[in-house]
């Protein structure tokens, strides 16, 4: 894994404050940030358990210290196709509206600093990937990063479509 | 050091209401065994331990009432009173004015109940015996001795001490005493009395022959001084007179000298003229915030009184995880790759540990459900005199657990639900005979685990509900028409949770104002569950209240089906069977059944529901998991049983959703998660079965 | 060193009470819920010896009376200073108190202050 935890915790202290902190992470050939302040912890991947007649992207439930845990295969989720699960593959635990779930990724990255000027308005992608699912797209040094508004991401935008029932 | 006895508050009245509930029960069998002495002291204690509380903490309303109430039992338990109807009766109308007045301390009600009337009639009973109601008066609230702060001017005191011969045996050091004399003040003289010392051959080392004559000079009045002595005042000889101020003492030496014999006869530890005299200092008056608070109100902070036995496994296990932890600083303090198996080793055993903590931390919160019957006797007791029937009052499963919220909540639903039975349902005793039933009626409650959920039954023998009535009813409220076929009893019976629905001729005074079972039924949905009802006429009616355990820990078999591990709860498995070849028919567009002495059960396979894949699909191969629920039976076609263990139930639906099928998860102890098998769920999915409405009759 | 006491009480918000209250003073607080609960716990302390009894009269099992003679009967308590915890101040109780082997007593309800004042006035310091 790019980033351990406690270094992250340690940039997590000094900068809780400040909400222009992202976590990055790629799946496929993309690199994806995530409010910081959303995340609880990264592990790296482990087996769950299935949930019987979930979601295609509902990997299923994992014991995070006693408490259960739906995790979610973000490229499942995003359509991006499946790929074996190494020792990159990592779960992103966070916390959206009081619900703690987790994200497969393929990697982390790193923790970086966006300021929302550097956000643009997400393009219309049409297709998969529903563009509320986006805050933006921000250009650091030469990548762009895919801003995820992640509440959306889990959520969806309809409380009564999507995962919390 | 902050004195606030406020912060015990909480405690006193967690202990108190817990008395106020013993001594219902017990003053119910004091009405059966009126001859029991030792029934007797535990009531007396009861209302003693109370009473010395209350007047503690400064409650002083409860105080004073209890305080007659202990008068009176003490009484009784002397054998000066005998009990009689008219006593029980004041006994238990006193156990709730003091639940009401502790009620009121707890800030939970503004107002109780005048105590004079109760009080009154507790007088009464005490004159008859005494000639007198004089109850001595017991102090309100603890006295704060005020340190006067003023300097008073200092006084020159002669005191003669001679301590009674037997104060050393009660612990008593007249040492001690002397040495707080000084700390008064200034010491003038002291001379010690031997004359009083037997021969040497005589001399018993534990009892006290010395006396003193002590000159100080002090600032302390002479009540204060003389409070050092109150223990001993009694058999000791103690003599302060006042000397005039300007008293010189004569013999200097002699004091010296005196001083020397008293070393010489404590020969340890007392420092008598060790440190200048001016050196001592009054202890400094307590600031205005000692004062108690009285009738303040309750603090939020809620509760949880758990058993020891469950505090100890906590203890040990913390005891455990200690060890563990040495053991791992051990390995990797000095680490190499040939102490790895230790490491691996002693990092399982700290997640087993661990987990276990976690659970039994977990099962704290878990209650008997004997908290929430106990209010059941007396509620039955005092409503079957009111309205003449004969009644008792039957429980079961008393020690079932589930969780403390749920049974604070379920409580109000039961209450509704007996009340009910005891003003409806059961008849007069000579309804009763004159219907060939024993003329005493039984309530039952049965509380069990079935399945992921607790069940609590309250069931009567009485009459029954009367089926022409609910129609005409269900009738006039246009819940069916007139004219459409009269609907199956289980529908039409279960009307009676609609809102508004009752069917009592006349509104009593303890039911059937209108508000009946609708809110039952809305309070018990509320905790996620459902109610049924059965009821054969003039037989009885059993009421069923089926509540999910969301905390609670349950007693599960773990089964396999093909990679994945399901627990399913003990208490809704009847049997497994590996079914033979012909015992497994198909029925023609309705699926599978298995043939099972002379049964038929519609078999679900597990993998089919949960979508998954099998190590079996062929029946004769695999194992069929017969389960239970509401006397409807189904086969569940699993591949293996695992084993039997405890499990502490998860939601799903915290951080996911509600899955059908599924009751919750729990974790196993390898870390992973299993999810438990909703078996009632499941046979509602059995498609054979219809409509799920018919199970209630 | 700090010194022990042991409390005897078969009410929990009594022993929670009393018990804050010596602790704050410094004490190591060791508790008994009835007499003999409290001579089981005497006789797990080191030396059998605490620096001061305090216990209540009225309790299940063994009560307090009870306690205070078994306790003075044991040889390392034959000194120690035992109070009682009284709600009635008649001259009865403290007589009966005095000839079980109480060293004094503390009548309820009190003020933790003043339960402290009563015990600088028994324990040798």
């Amino acid at each position: 894994m790019a980033i351990d935890q406690t270094d992250l915790m340690n940039q997590d202290n000094l900068l809780s404050a400040d909400s222009n902190q992202f976590l990055t992470f790629t799946l496929g050939d993309e690199e994806y940030g995530v409010d910081i302040l959303k995340v609880q912890e990264i592990k790296g991947y482990v087996p769950n358990t299935r949930i019987p007649n979930a979601p295609s992207d509902v990997r299923g439930v994992l014991n995070l210290r006693g408490t259960i845990v739906p995790i979610v295969d973000l490229r499942s989720k995003f359509n991006l196709g499946t790929i074996e699960y190494d020792q990159f593959t990592a779960i992103v635990v966070v916390v959206v509206q009081n619900r703690v779930m987790g994200m497969i990724v393929d990697s982390v990255s790193e923790v970086i600093n966006i300021p929302p000027s550097d956000i643009q308005p997400p393009p219309d992608f049409g297709g998969n990937m529903n563009s509320s699912m986006l805050r933006g797209i921000a250009k650091v040094g030469d990548k762009l990063i895919i801003v995820l508004d992640i509440d959306t991401v889990l959520l969806g935008d309809n409380v009564g479509m999507s995962f919390a029932a | 050091m902050n004195f606030d006895t406020a912060m015990f508050h909480s405690a006193f009245f967690e202990e108190a209401a817990d008395l106020l509930e013993d001594l219902e029960g017990l003053l119910l069998r004091l009405e059966k065994s009126p001859d029991d002495l030792e029934l007797l002291n535990t009531i007396f204690r009861c209302a003693h331990s109370i009473k010395g509380g209350s007047a503690t903490f400064g409650f002083a309303d409860l105080a004073q009432f209890t305080h007659g109430l202990e008068t009176l039992l003490d009484l009784m338990r002397n054998g000066q009173l005998k009990i009689s109807k008219t006593i029980s009766q004041l006994l238990l109308e006193s156990r709730d004015q003091m639940r009401a007045l502790l009620a009121v301390a707890r800030g939970e009600e503004s107002t109780a109940p005048d105590s004079a009337p109760l009080t009154a009639r507790i007088h009464e009973q005490i004159e008859s015996v005494n000639g007198t109601s004089d109850i001595s008066a017991i102090t309100e609230e603890p006295v704060i001795i005020e340190e006067t702060a003023i300097t008073a001017a200092t006084k020159v005191y002669r005191l003669k001490f001679v301590p009674g011969p037997d104060i050393l045996r009660r612990g008593i050091d007249p040492r001690q005493m002397i040495n707080q004399i000084r700390e008064s003040g200034e010491l003038i003289s002291i001379i010690c009395d031997t004359s009083r010392l037997p021969s040497i051959e005589e001399i018993d080392p534990e009892s006290s022959y010395l006396g003193w004559e002590i000159i100080f000079r002090t600032e302390w009045e002479e009540a204060q001084i003389l409070d050092i002595f109150e223990f001993i005042e009694d058999e000791s000889e103690i003599v302060l007179t006042i000397e005039p101020a300007d008293f010189i003492p004569v013999i200097i030496q002699e004091v010296s000298a005196a001083a020397e014999t008293i070393r010489a006869e404590t020969s340890n530890s007392l420092n008598l003229d060790s440190a200048p005299l001016s050196a001592a200092k009054p202890t400094p008056p307590q600031p205005a915030a000692a004062t108690p608070t009285s009738g303040g109100k309750n603090s939020d902070t809620q509760t949880l009184r758990v058993a020891t036995d469950k505090v100890d496994k906590l203890i040990n296990l913390v005891g455990e995880l200690i060890i563990n932890q040495s053991m791992l600083n051990e390995v990797i303090s000095d680490f190499s790759m040939a102490k790895l198996p230790r490491l691996i080793e002693a990092v399982a055993e700290m997640e087993r540990a661990s987990r276990d903590l976690q659970e039994r931390v977990m099962a704290v919160r878990m209650l008997p459900i004997k908290y929430a019957f106990g209010r059941f006797p007396r509620l039955v007791h005092d409503l079957s005199v009111a309205c003449g029937k004969k009644i008792e009052l039957k429980t079961v499963g008393e020690d079932t657990e589930l969780d403390k919220t749920v049974i604070e909540v379920v409580t109000d639903p039961l209450t509704h639900l007996v009340r009910n039975s005891i003003d409806h349902a059961l008849e007069t005793p000579e309804e009763r005979r004159a219907a060939g039933k024993p003329e005493m009626g039984t309530i039952t409650l049965n509380a069990f685990h079935e399945g992921g959920n607790i069940v609590i039954e309250v069931s009567d023998d009485g009459r029954g509900l009367n089926r022409e009535r609910i129609l005409q009813k269900a009738i006039d409220r246009g819940l069916i028409s007139e004219n459409d076929a009269p609907p199956a009893d289980d529908i039409l019976y279960n009307y009676i949770f609609h809102p508004g629905f009752s069917t009592a001729k006349e509104v009593t005074d303890l039911s059937g104002r209108g508000v009946g079972m609708d809110i039952v039924k809305r309070a018990v949905q509320a905790l996620g569950g459902s109610i049924s009802l059965n009821t054969v006429p003039g037989k009885g009616t059993r009421f069923r209240i089926k509540l999910p355990l969301t905390m609670a820990i349950l007693e599960g078999l773990s089964l396999s089906v093909g990679e994945e591990v399901y627990i399913l709860p003990l208490t809704s498995i009847v049997e497994s069977i590996r079914p033979k070849l012909g015992d497994v028919r198909l029925v023609a567009g309705q699926g599978e059944i298995v043939l099972m002495r002379g049964e038929v059960l519609p078999i679900l396979r597990l993998y089919q529901v949960f979508g998954s894949t099998a190590q079996f699909t062929d029946p004769t191969k695999a194992l069929l998991v017969i389960v239970e629920n509401d006397g409807r039976k189904v086969a569940l076609l699993v591949d293996e049983l695992i084993g039997q263990s405890q499990v502490v139930i998860k939601s799903l639906e915290t951080n996911y959703r509600k899955v059908n099928g599924i009751a919750g998860a729990t974790i196993l102890g390898d870390g992973r998660v299993a999810l438990i098998l909703d078996v009632p769920g499941l046979i509602h999915t059995d498609r054979l079965g219809g409509a799920s409405f018919a199970e209630a009759a | 060193m700090s010194k022990t006491a042991l409390i005897v009480d078969d009410s929990s918000s009594m022993r929670q009470m009393v018990g804050f209250t010596l602790k704050g003073a410094g004490f190591q607080v060791i508790e008994g819920v009835d007499g003999q609960d409290a001579l089981t716990k005497l006789k797990e302390v080191p030396g059998g010896k605490v620096d001061i009894i305090i216990t209540d009269l009225n309790m299940p099992i063994m009560d307090g009376l009870t306690f205070i003679k078994q306790a003075r009967s044991l040889p390392a308590c034959k000194f120690t200073p035992i109070l009682m915890l009284t709600t009635e101040s008649g001259d009865n109780r403290k007589a009966e108190g005095k000839a079980a082997g109480a060293t004094g007593w503390i009548v309820k309800p009190f003020h933790p202050e003043q339960m402290l004042k009563v015990i600088e006035k028994v324990l040798p310091s």
